[in-house]
């Protein structure tokens, strides 16, 4: 049981990390992740409805009739989602500025329904939960490198909290603009993807 | 028929549960948003309006009843001793309400500036209403006579192009501005100081 518990959680940080290895949720991992802070913020937002709709998914799976299951799943997770975006404009203002829109889209993030549906509705509670942390922490780690690695090369700074940069390139760095727009976005995912098959290949 | 039973209890019961769930996470955070959207949103937008206030538009601000409705109204003193107040009004633009903050000159009844606060636009589209205040800046010096509608709808405003519900619904809550402040302008005069 520890073991297994163990294998759930751990799969969602590295073998099975949601954008990178699962290629789901990529909506928002392309439009927010602009700067370290905007990724990291978007991702603990998700993280949080994960292991909510997760938890609750999977305890309420053998009442949820079969038929209307997906109904069942997008009333629970669009209600974590709702407790998310009123929890951020309550706590963190000036972030949810920021992410605007793509906070009431997690509702429609492939990540949600995907683990609803492939894991937490077959397995217990418990597994669901390390399931949904993991998966959660995951999604975190690549949308904040994502945004690290952009706002690095886009702005030459590293920004995680508040509007001081903790990092900044020297005056000699020329700020690549291009890489905080959109199109860069598909640029540094194609190229993180990359890198991440060259790290998996034996 | 048992199972088509058992969907509808399902469906009903998680829906319920759920709009309970909401309704008490929305009351109990109901203030702290309330002050957040005071400082984020409505604060920077007064101090755009009126960049040489010299008094403190925030701390005297006051509420006006109209029937049920209550409006709270941000007065400010000009540099050259005139009075203006600030309020806020909304209208419908693409996505949902559009917050616009009208400032108005209570001697002239000129508008002094309009800002957008709080949106749900599309970014880069009818965002611009707010991320550009080229559009808002229109109303600033308008008197209240003229027509506060975009051009296609025989007003005085050039709309943003690919905008034009937000434009609209800026419109629409400049309109409702000027109605208010017809209506109310004798009970704010009352209590501003």
């Amino acid at each position: 049981m520890a073991q297994s518990l163990a294998k759930e959680f751990t799969k969602g940080l590295w073998a099975e990390i949601p954008p990178f290895r699962l290629v789901l949720g990529l909506c928002p991992t392309l439009a927010v992740t602009k700067t370290v802070e905007n990724g990291i913020g978007m991702g603990v937002a998700t993280a949080f409805v994960l292991v909510f709709s997760n938890l609750l998914v999977s305890m309420l799976r053998n009442l949820i009739p079969s038929k209307v299951r997906i109904a069942c799943y997008i009333v629970i997770i669009a209600t974590f989602v709702t407790i998310v975006e009123l929890l951020m404009q309550a706590f963190t203002y000036p972030l949810y500025l920021k992410l605007g829109i793509f906070i009431p889209l997690i509702v429609v993030n492939c990540i949600l329904l995907g683990r609803a549906e492939a894991f937490a509705s077959k397995n217990s509670p418990i597994l669901s939960l390390a399931d949904g942390l993991g998966m959660g922490i995951g999604y975190t780690l690549a949308l904040g490198a994502l945004g690290g690695v952009r706002e690095i090369i886009g702005h030459g700074t590293l920004t995680f909290w508040g509007g001081t940069p903790v990092f900044e390139m020297g005056a000699w760095f020329h700020p690549f603009a291009f890489m905080i727009q959109a199109p860069g976005a598909f640029v540094a995912l194609g190229l993180m993807l990359c890198f991440m098959n060259l790290m998996g290949k034996q | 028929m048992r199972e088509m039973i058992s969907m509808i209890v399902v469906l009903t019961v998680l829906t319920a549960v759920s709009g309970g769930l909401l309704a008490a996470v929305k009351s109990g955070t109901e203030v702290r948003i309330e002050n957040q959207v005071l400082k984020f949103q409505k604060a920077p937008a007064i101090k755009e309006l009126f960049p040489k206030a010299t008094n403190n538009p925030l701390a005297e601000r006051f509420t006006v009843k109209d029937g049920k409705t209550e409006w709270q109204i941000f007065p400010t003193k000009l540099p050259d001793g005139s009075k203006a107040i600030a309020f806020e009004t909304h209208g419908i633009g693409f996505a949902g309400p559009v917050g616009l903050m009208v400032g108005i000159n209570l001697k002239t009844d000129h508008i002094v500036g309009a800002r957008v606060t709080t949106h749900s636009e599309t970014p880069g589209v009818g965002a611009r209403a707010k991320d550009d205040p080229t559009f808002v800046s229109q109303f600033a010096g308008m008197s209240l006579d003229k027509k506060f509608a975009i051009k296609s709808d025989g007003g005085d405003i050039d709309g943003i192009s690919g905008a034009t519900f937000t434009s609209k619904g800026v419109c629409v809550a400049a309109r409702q501005a000027k109605e208010i402040y017809r209506k109310l302008k004798p009970e704010i005069l009352k209590q501003i100081k």
